[in-house]
């Protein structure tokens, strides 16, 4: 199985992405600049972590028009898996891949934090290592995390069981207090309807080793191997 | 024009300065070479009045691949890898404009890095802000942290560590001290050198604007622009612009073009280009009229001068010019050719064709002064040295001190400052901040760097030389805590004005005491830098040398945290520090006083608790390892107790206390260490210990849900974390979330 | 009353967002734009009567909080 992992100027989690695919789960990867117009030979691709263009004007803003993004919407419309963390899922937002915006934090700070999450679908490629109800540790780290949607949005992914990660505290319960950054309904991270493309504000990446204090996330690797290993 | 005596005051230069320049030069020099003789000869640049103490420092050591005078020193790391490191001051930018003030010394600090060849991978801040409650203070604290933040999270570069400390003398002059530390392979080492005559300079980054460049000088008659607006000097940070520019130089080091690579810091274009020829012992020719600008209209002495952010000066094999060229265009970098080395030995500035300035390069290098500045012990110090403790009441209520302490802002957990930063990016921070080091591993090896800063101001007021030694010893503790071997040391000398002879004379006891420290402790200093006339109103700032470590962990199996790991360990403490409550945390906190004689420090003694701790822990032995600091035993304690991943209470019985509770419960001393054992490994803690003839003394056991010492103490764990843990968010007027 | 405040960065001072700005719209062919800086735009509601007094008033709370008076210019309008 083949990653692409795209870089756009001001990615900077672009190496850790490559490093737990790589080097963790021993995939191939590849990096993409962002001004390549072709993801032919990839199975899955990643938009990773970081400040495209310094988030400068609107996150996510500048990147959806960099060359590669409609080769990624088009990758996407093939049914190719596209994971998008952190800045990623920002960037599939304002592309429209994903529905919703990620608003400044509730408390108007950057936060770098470890944080629970429940698994609340696990049959999404992204999830099925996972079992539904689970609460893992993975850490968040961004200051544009929290996630609104109008009513009608926020109705239609309730329903198709598209929120697969909610903030949580360490027994599963979804509180107020639990919630790190004002997201709506607590969500930290949601699929589109076809399923193949996740935008995650917490960064599995970054959970992947013990040596770093959580394996919470290796899970959303091993989901999307599984899934292709069955396929 | 001609140079008054108003034009050569106005450009921070003295009379005999001048004098000594025309000399020089034989002739007087135009306004353009005034103002690069100002920028070079400068303290800042040319550290006239501590260059002849820096002396003292031992710079050399087995693992020392690059010493003082370059951008950044480096160690070599075994495996073909070695580490840069170097920590620089932004103190004054900070205090006018703090967000952007300290965001841009961060910018400075990772140039200093990646100029070297090597790529960042952790910065460390320590910040010292005025009394909490002077009315300035909240705003500088929340400036600056975002500024960090705003700067170090956009580039990718996690922010590991750090120490926040609160004292009234810094309400006029906060500092802003970071540190970064990058890795290189040690063959792919590169260096501010200008060499081979006719090799093309190239400038790249940001274009450059009327940023930074000295204030008095813009204010000046001749500069003055009548009805417009008096021209800002505050730089602006472009934390993606110096990303682009990190990731293009790192790929242009995988080249053979680049001869040598400077950043454009403090004195920007000049310093960068009168370094890189002096290096190389060579000339240089810049024309200004190629140098990329922001604005119309600004002349060779703005371009000279300008301190504009994300820009670099580089030696460029000839006939690479558009291969060069071709890496930084795919980074969206402009970059051009803007001069060429020469063999005269001069800097030549070309405007508008003609030559606009002609100096010899050694004139203002070697040439610069070098000032024997007066200095005398201040006719205070007796005074602050006195300390009458049986006038010091003892505390009605231990279990309330306690929590009082772990509760001050010096004590209290930095959470709400570092939760602002990324300090996972990179995927590498093996030991988040919070613990005495900060531990980051270096991937496809089996070894990690630890680092810490460290600086007590309060003991190096008390006692400059002292308080120096203090520092470095405090910070190879909390290396050697962490499992790792200090390497080598980056200092920043923050000081207030030195033209004051008490202020010279705690520059150069500060630089005796860390010298000497240095040299028992086998860690040669390898770069740093020197603030002074940090003063305000006549108030200088307490002496602050700022001390940076690195450490290496062989074996990440060696890595430790001050948290107690388990129920039913062994607390014992090691080391020979007999605490005294002069200087210390609880004096100032309690009783309001910094005063007394600081406790000795046996630098012997000290070396001798490093290995056999470092001893103890390869062995397996140790589970937990803490210095004991600010705030004394009992402070150090209940931080051990407060483990992120669960609170584990003690239960301390020292058997012979000293008779003054206080003094036991919360004195202060250097050279001794907290650790936990397994019951077991007791006995080989102890056979190890004796090896090395350091006292080891068992003094109780972790478990349950409270802290309890001798009777004195006895405290549920979760209040005592509940205090610590949400102090400074509760200062700030926030409660932590989480 | 209502009252328009604009701030906007001194001239000379570094402006990384409109330097991004720009290098974006240029890749998006929009090539006449020379250059842009991006400022904040506030719309105040006062329960005010005197636009004299007022003004000074708004004028101080762009000295004390809603300009950064180091690096930023402001400018105020009132109906």
């Amino acid at each position: 199985m083949k990653f692409g992992i795209i870089v756009f100027p001001g990615s900077n989690c672009d190496h850790d992405c490559y490093h737990a695919v790589k080097h963790v789960f021993g995939c191939e990867a590849e990096y993409v600049w962002h001004k390549e117009t072709a993801l032919a030979g990839f199975d899955c691709v990643i938009l990773p972590g970081g400040f495209s263009y310094g988030d400068y004007l609107r996150t996510g803003a500048i990147a959806r028009s960099s060359p590669v993004m409609s080769e990624v919407v088009a990758f996407a419309k093939r049914g190719g898996l596209v994971l998008g963390i952190c800045n990623g899922f920002q960037i599939l937002a304002e592309a429209g891949l994903l529905p919703g915006v990620l608003m400044r934090n509730r408390a108007l700070k950057f936060i770098c934090a470890p944080a629970h999450l429940r698994v609340e679908n696990n049959s999404t490629v992204f999830t099925s290592a996972y079992s539904a109800g689970q609460v893992i540790d993975v850490p968040i780290a961004h200051a544009d995390g929290n996630y609104f949607a109008d009513a009608d949005t926020l109705k239609r992914l309730e329903d198709g069981g598209r929120v697969v990660f909610r903030y949580s505290t360490v027994d599963g319960k979804v509180t107020i207090d639990a919630n790190p950054n004002g997201s709506l309904s607590n969500i930290a991270a949601i699929v589109n309807e076809a399923g193949n493309v996740m935008g995650t504000m917490p960064h599995p990446e970054r959970a992947c080793e013990q040596a770093l204090g959580s394996t919470g996330g290796r899970g959303v690797f091993e989901s999307i191997l599984k899934g292709f290993a069955g396929t | 024009m001609t140079i008054t005596e108003k034009t050569i005051k106005d450009h921070g230069l003295s009379l005999a300065e001048y004098d000594e320049i025309k000399k020089v030069m034989a002739r007087e020099p135009n306004l353009l070479e005034l103002g690069i003789f100002s920028a070079m000869w400068s303290e800042h640049c040319s550290y006239k009045s501590s260059r002849r103490h820096l002396k003292n420092f031992p710079t050399k050591g087995k693992a020392v691949l690059q010493g003082p005078g370059e951008n950044a020193g480096i160690v070599d790391i075994g495996g073909g890898l070695a580490c840069a490191f170097k920590m620089e001051s932004h103190n004054h930018p900070s205090f006018i404009e703090p967000y952007q003030g300290a965001a841009t010394g961060v910018g400075g600090i990772l140039r200093d890095i990646f100029t070297m060849g090597a790529r960042p991978i952790a910065v460390l801040d320590s910040l010292r802000f005025g009394a909490p409650d002077n009315p300035r203070t909240k705003y500088l604290v929340s400036g600056v942290v975002a500024g960090i933040a705003g700067y170090g999270n956009c580039i990718g570069v996690p922010t590991v560590g750090g120490e926040v400390s609160f004292n009234s003398s810094y309400d006029g002059n906060c500092l802003v001290n970071v540190m970064t530390a990058g890795l290189v392979r040690k063959d792919r080492i590169f260096k501010g050198i200008a060499a081979g005559v006719g090799n093309p300079v190239i400038y790249v980054g940001s274009r450059t604007g009327r940023d930074g460049i000295h204030g008095a000088v813009m204010a000046s008659d001749v500069f003055g622009d009548g009805g417009e607006e008096r021209r800002p000097t505050v730089q602006v940070g472009d934390p993606f612009a110096e990303k682009l520019l990190l990731e293009a130089c790192l790929e242009l080091y995988t080249t053979d073009y680049v001869i040598g690579i400077q950043d454009m810091g403090a004195a920007g274009l000049t310093s960068s280009s009168v370094e890189m020829a002096s290096r190389g012992n060579v000339g240089i020719e810049i024309d200004a009229d190629k140098v990329p600008r922001r604005e119309d209209g600004m002349t060779a002495y703005e371009l000279m001068l300008s301190e504009s952010q994300e820009r670099m000066l580089m030696v460029v094999a000839k006939g690479k010019e558009a291969a060069v060229n071709e890496i930084f265009a795919k980074w969206d970098l402009e970059c051009s050719v803007i001069g060429r080395v020469t063999g005269d030995k001069m800097v030549t500035i070309i405007e508008d064709g003609k030559v606009g300035a002609c100096i010899p390069v050694t004139a203002l290098t070697d040439g610069a002064p070098v000032y024997d500045r007066p200095s005398a012990r201040p006719a205070w110090q007796d005074s602050v040295n006195t300390l009458d403790i049986d006038s010091i009441k003892l505390p009605a209520n231990y279990n309330e001190t306690l929590k009082q302490l772990v509760g001050s802002l010096n004590i209290a957990s930095k959470e709400w400052v570092y939760r602002q930063y990324d300090y996972m990016v990179r995927t590498d921070t093996v030991t988040c901040p919070g613990s005495d080091a900060a531990v980051v591993r270096i991937k496809g090896t089996d070894k990690a760097l630890a680092m810490t800063v460290d600086c007590n101001s309060r003991y190096c007021y008390l006692d400059p030389a002292r308080g120096g030694a203090m520092a470095v010893a405090e910070a190879a503790r909390n290396l050697v805590v962490s499992g790792a071997k200090p390497l080598a040391l980056t200092d920043c000398l923050n000081f207030g004005n030195p033209e004051r002879s008490e202020v010279m004379w705690q520059l150069k006891e500060a630089i005796l005491g860390i010298s000497e420290a240095c040299r028992v402790l086998g860690v040669p200093v390898i770069g740093g830098n020197v603030s002074l006339y940090n003063e305000t109103s006549g108030v200088s700032i307490y002496p602050t040398p700022t001390i940076g470590m690195v450490g290496l962990i062989d074996g990440l199996a060696n890595h430790r945290t001050q948290w107690f790991a388990a129920e039913g360990d062994v607390i014992a403490v090691i080391g020979h520090g007999a605490p005294s409550i002069a200087g210390s945390e609880y004096l100032k906190v309690m009783h309001g006083l910094e005063r007394g004689v600081l406790p000795e420090i046996d630098l012997a003694k000290e070396k001798r608790l490093l290995d056999a701790c470092m001893a103890a822990i390869k062995a397996g032995i140790i589970v937990s390892a803490h210095d004991i600091s600010d705030g004394g035993l009992a402070p150090a304690l209940a931080e051990s107790c407060f483990n992120p991943g669960g609170a584990i209470g003690a239960v301390i019985d020292v058997i012979g206390a000293s008779e003054r509770p206080d003094e036991f419960l919360f004195g202060e001393s250097s050279g001794r260490i907290i650790v936990s054992v397994r019951p077991d490994d007791l006995e080989k803690l102890k056979t190890v210990t004796a090896l090395f003839d350091v006292p080891c003394e068992a003094i109780g056991r972790t478990g349950g849900g409270s802290l309890v010492i001798n009777g004195l103490i006895d405290m549920p764990v979760a209040g005592l974390k509940e205090a610590w843990a949400f102090a400074f968010g509760r200062y700030l007027g926030e409660m932590a979330a989480g | 009353m209502k009252a328009r405040i604009y701030v906007t960065l001194k001239k000379g001072v570094l402006d990384p967002q409109g330097k991004a700005v720009v290098g974006a719209l240029h890749s998006m062919s929009f090539n006449e734009v020379k250059d842009l800086r991006i400022g904040k735009y506030m719309e105040v509601e006062l329960d005010a009567s005197s636009k004299e007094t007022e003004e000074v008033r708004l004028r101080e709370m762009c000295e004390k909080l809603l300009a950064n008076t180091v690096i930023e210019n402001y400018r105020i309008e009132m109906d």
